[in-house]
């Protein structure tokens, strides 16, 4: 394994993979299903008005 | 697939993932600088310190000299007009640390070496506004009154060793004796010839002392004096 | 209660009589004082041990919350935050007027810009995050701070690092790396502190009783674990002596400044910026009244972020000897950069939607406002600054000077009073601060100092930069450099004046938590409602 062979697949697949990952990531947030989970969690800062 | 709820409720995950994120970017950008040949360009002349240097360059970090100058010359022509051809990476490559530098408050200082009298720079050290009235920088008159602490420069020799700096047997065995021939010029020719294109003379003006004036002037006066450009070919691909 | 803590006794005076011993063989003296200090430390903690010995202990209710240590980091910050305020208006004097410094090799302006920036960074910034923190996650995973009194190790255990770094500075004692200048011996307790900080914090997620883990954790988190990893292997050094303060870095030259860099710029980027979300999103949404404008988008903030900043070190190495390739990559990640970060200041910002009016009332909401919007300046201007183009005429100026001010004390320095203001009435059971119309006044003092420091110093950066590369007709340098450091006085002067506001602030502040811990409130007419006629 040399540092070029590392070099040409971070800059080729490696790339598409992390990208991938970051759309996937950002697609799952917004995905419609997410909302009353989120909503929920959310509002955790509120669970004790003294704090 | 994976949930990201499991990320958002798993805590091991979350720490594992996060981590994993954090630790590509420093690997793909550092870990080439250690293997890429070109990284470090061949040149002839860049040598380890002599232990005077050495012991003035630690007065140099010590006194953090580095927050107001820097090391590290750009490739514009006005730099290269001011300062001189500009910085190669294999200048610095004995330096532990790097001494680049991220500000000018005054000027860069990688080829300050041999531009000032060894007078003028004591005289700046100890009172910069009575050569340069504009100047802003600190006075270090008491460099010239504190004898240079040189007890262990071997060791100091031997540790560098140990982070890869090619201190030789006899530049190790010698060091002090080399200090102070450096610092006195007295009995200096084994002293220079095992470190090329160094100078050996009573850097501060008081022969009867080796003292912390000695060794940050002898520095500031070789730096930037060592690599021999005739030798440099840039490298485009670098 | 008994055996246990005689055991520690007996541990911890055998630690004292090492650390004397070794102080006693040290090679140089600012070891020797190093070593006294931390004798020294343990010693007090095996009378403070055995001053309590014996005496009954009020059983701690597993559910109650550990705010003791809060409350201690609480004052820690106020107190490092003046400290550090002070010594970067002593600084900018120095420079302004040389002559101020009394040419002592203690006070010259090279030691004692270190210990401004580790005071306000480390000091200040630290412990503001640690106490925040250790708030924010019981609060948010309804538990009591993990591993009983380990919090209180870290906290006094950060404190001795502090002390130990700023004396550290003062006798010259520096690895001369920017934002890690400590030397090997206190880079190691470091550790050994943050190790601990990292099992309380992590410990306490793990054992909550809230399914969900709240986002503002994992900012935190991600700063603990990422602050771990770049201390460590920027710090990689072998001493001279084991009985000495000298140590030589691993590295040199060209890969030592792209470490230096990658941990310097993800200082910024992990702990004035990571940590300090994790506080907005707690305190924003806590103190509008309403959660945050959008979680989901704080997901994609998060990961954007983490991921983005750690590539952007090599913008501060443009056109030096760095190779090119690993200049580019800088640049392209810093330019990106911009996006998650304005995400996050748009959704610290619309938080406030449909609650904008509470802007008009509460002052404490206001500064939180004002410093998301430095937070979303900073974050703009930096990735401009990391243009190549750009950065050749800003770099080595004071345009650095003033963008890292204007995030330093616009963001990082407005969210944590802000949240101080928040948290005293809280941690002390009090209703609110003695004062909200001197919290106002502080307000405007720190946003009025901000923007006089930071037009100063675009003014002064610029200048430098443009009179350093100016030619005239025959092709010669017009200015001579020492022309171009008188050039600067003026705004050096203004520089510090802004400062100065911002240290009178903070004294206000200081005053106003004072009272507020006392329980006083003052008699004084609400803000922002007109007073009747």
């Amino acid at each position: 394994m040399t540092y070029n062979l590392l070099r040409e697949f971070a800059d080729s697949w490696g790339l598409v993979v992390m990208a991938a990952f970051f759309v996937a990531a950002a697609a799952f947030a917004f995905r419609p299903g997410s909302r009353t989970f989120y909503d929920k969690a959310a509002r955790i800062p509120f669970e004790n008005p003294e704090d | 697939m994976i949930k990201h709820e499991k990320i958002e409720t798993n805590a091991t995950l979350l720490l594992i993932l996060s981590f994993l994120v954090v630790t590509i970017g420093g690997l793909v950008q550092i870990t080439p600088l250690f293997y890429l040949q070109n990284t470090i360009e061949k040149v002839a002349g860049p040598r380890p310190y002599t232990p005077l240097e050495l012991a003035g360059r630690n007065i140099y970090v010590r006194e953090g000299c580095y927050l107001c100058h820097s090391q590290m010359i750009r490739p514009f022509r006005d730099e290269v007009e001011r300062y001189g051809h500009y910085s190669l990476a294999a200048e610095s490559q004995y330096d532990h640390p790097f001494q680049w530098g991220s500000k000018r408050t005054g000027p860069d200082l990688a080829r300050v070496g041999g531009k000032y009298s060894d007078e003028w720079q004591r005289q700046h050290l100890a009172d910069p506004r009575s050569v340069v009235p504009e100047s802003v920088m600190p006075g270090y008159a008491f460099l010239a009154g504190k004898d240079l602490d040189y007890r262990n420069i071997g060791n100091h020799l031997k540790t560098l060793t140990l982070v890869g700096v090619p201190y030789d047997k006899g530049q190790i065995d010698n060091a002090a004796a080399d200090l102070q021939a450096q610092a006195t010029g007295d009995n200096a020719d084994a002293m220079l010839k095992r470190y090329p294109k160094s100078q050996a003379r009573d850097y501060d003006g008081d022969p009867k002392r080796i003292t912390e004036m000695d060794a940050l002037v002898s520095y500031l006066q070789m730096l930037g004096t060592l690599v021999d450009f005739s030798t440099f070919k840039p490298d485009v691909s670098r | 209660m008994g055996l246990g803590s005689l055991v520690q006794m007996a541990l911890l005076g055998l630690i004292a009589i090492l650390f004397v011993t070794l102080g006693a063989l040290a090679q140089d003296a600012a070891f020797a004082i190093h070593m006294f200090i931390f004798a020294a430390a343990a010693a007090i903690a095996v009378i403070y041990l055995a001053r309590s010995y014996g005496q009954p202990v009020a059983a701690a209710s597993p559910e109650a919350y550990l705010d003791g240590v809060v409350r201690a980091g609480a004052i820690a910050t106020v107190f490092w935050g003046v400290i550090g305020f002070l010594a970067g208006l002593v600084i900018a004097l120095q420079l302004a007027y040389p002559g101020l410094n009394p040419d002592l090799e203690w006070f010259n302006f090279g030691r004692l810009r270190p210990l401004h920036t580790s005071a306000v960074i480390f000091a200040f910034g630290g412990n503001a995050l640690m106490c925040t923190s250790f708030y924010v996650v019981q609060r948010t995973c309804r538990a009591r701070l993990a591993f009983g009194n380990l919090a209180w190790f870290v906290f006094w255990g950060y404190q001795l690092f502090i002390v130990l770094a700023a004396t550290g500075y003062l006798l010259g004692v520096t690895e001369s790396r920017e934002y890690a200048e400590p030397e090997w011996y206190v880079d190691l307790w470091l550790t050994i502190v943050w190790i601990a900080y990292f099992l309380v914090f992590f410990g306490t997620i793990i054992k909550r009783k809230e399914p969900h883990i709240y986002v503002a954790n994992w900012f935190y988190l991600s700063f603990i674990v990422t602050i771990a990893m770049l201390h460590i292997v920027n710090n990689i050094s072998i001493p001279v002596s084991f009985l000495g303060s000298k140590s030589y870095s691993a590295f040199a030259g060209v890969q030592d400044a792209l470490i230096q860099w990658w941990y310097g710029h993800n200082a910024v980027g992990f702990f004035l910026t990571a940590g300090f979300l994790g506080m907005m999103y707690y305190f924003v949404p806590k103190r509008a009244g309403r959660p945050v404008y959008s979680y989901r988008l704080s997901i994609v903030h998060f990961w954007a972020l983490i991921f983005l900043y750690i590539w952007a070190g090599p913008h501060h190495l443009h056109y030096t000897a760095l190779p090119d390739w690993a200049q580019t990559l800088g640049m392209a990640f810093s330019v990106m950069l911009w996006m998650p970060s304005w995400g996050g200041m748009i959704n610290g910002l619309m938080t406030l939607s449909g609650a904008w009016d509470k802007l008009r009332t509460d002052p404490v909401l206001r500064m939180m406002v004002i410093s998301v919007a430095f937070y979303g300046m900073s974050t703009f201007e930096g990735p401009v600054m990391s243009i190549k183009s750009v950065n050749a005429l800003s770099h080595y100026t004071d345009w650095t000077i003033g963008h890292v001010h204007s995030g330093a004390l616009g963001w990082v320095g407005m969210i944590s009073m802000a949240a101080m203001y928040h948290l005293f009435p809280r941690l002390w059971g009090r209703k609110e601060v003695y004062s909200l119309q001197l919290v106002s006044w502080h307000v405007w003092l720190a946003t009025l100092g901000i923007v006089v420091y930071a037009s100063s110093m675009w003014v002064s950066g610029i200048m430098q930069g443009l009179m350093w590369r100016e030619y005239d007709d025959q092709g010669f340098l017009v200015y001579s450099f020492a022309e171009s450091v008188a050039a600067m006085h003026p705004y050096y002067v203004i520089r510090a004046f802004g400062g100065l506001l911002f240290l009178v602030g903070a004294l206000i502040m200081v005053y106003n938590l004072y009272r507020t811990v006392r329980g006083d409130t003052r008699a004084e007419a609400p803000v922002g409602v007109p007073a009747a006629a």
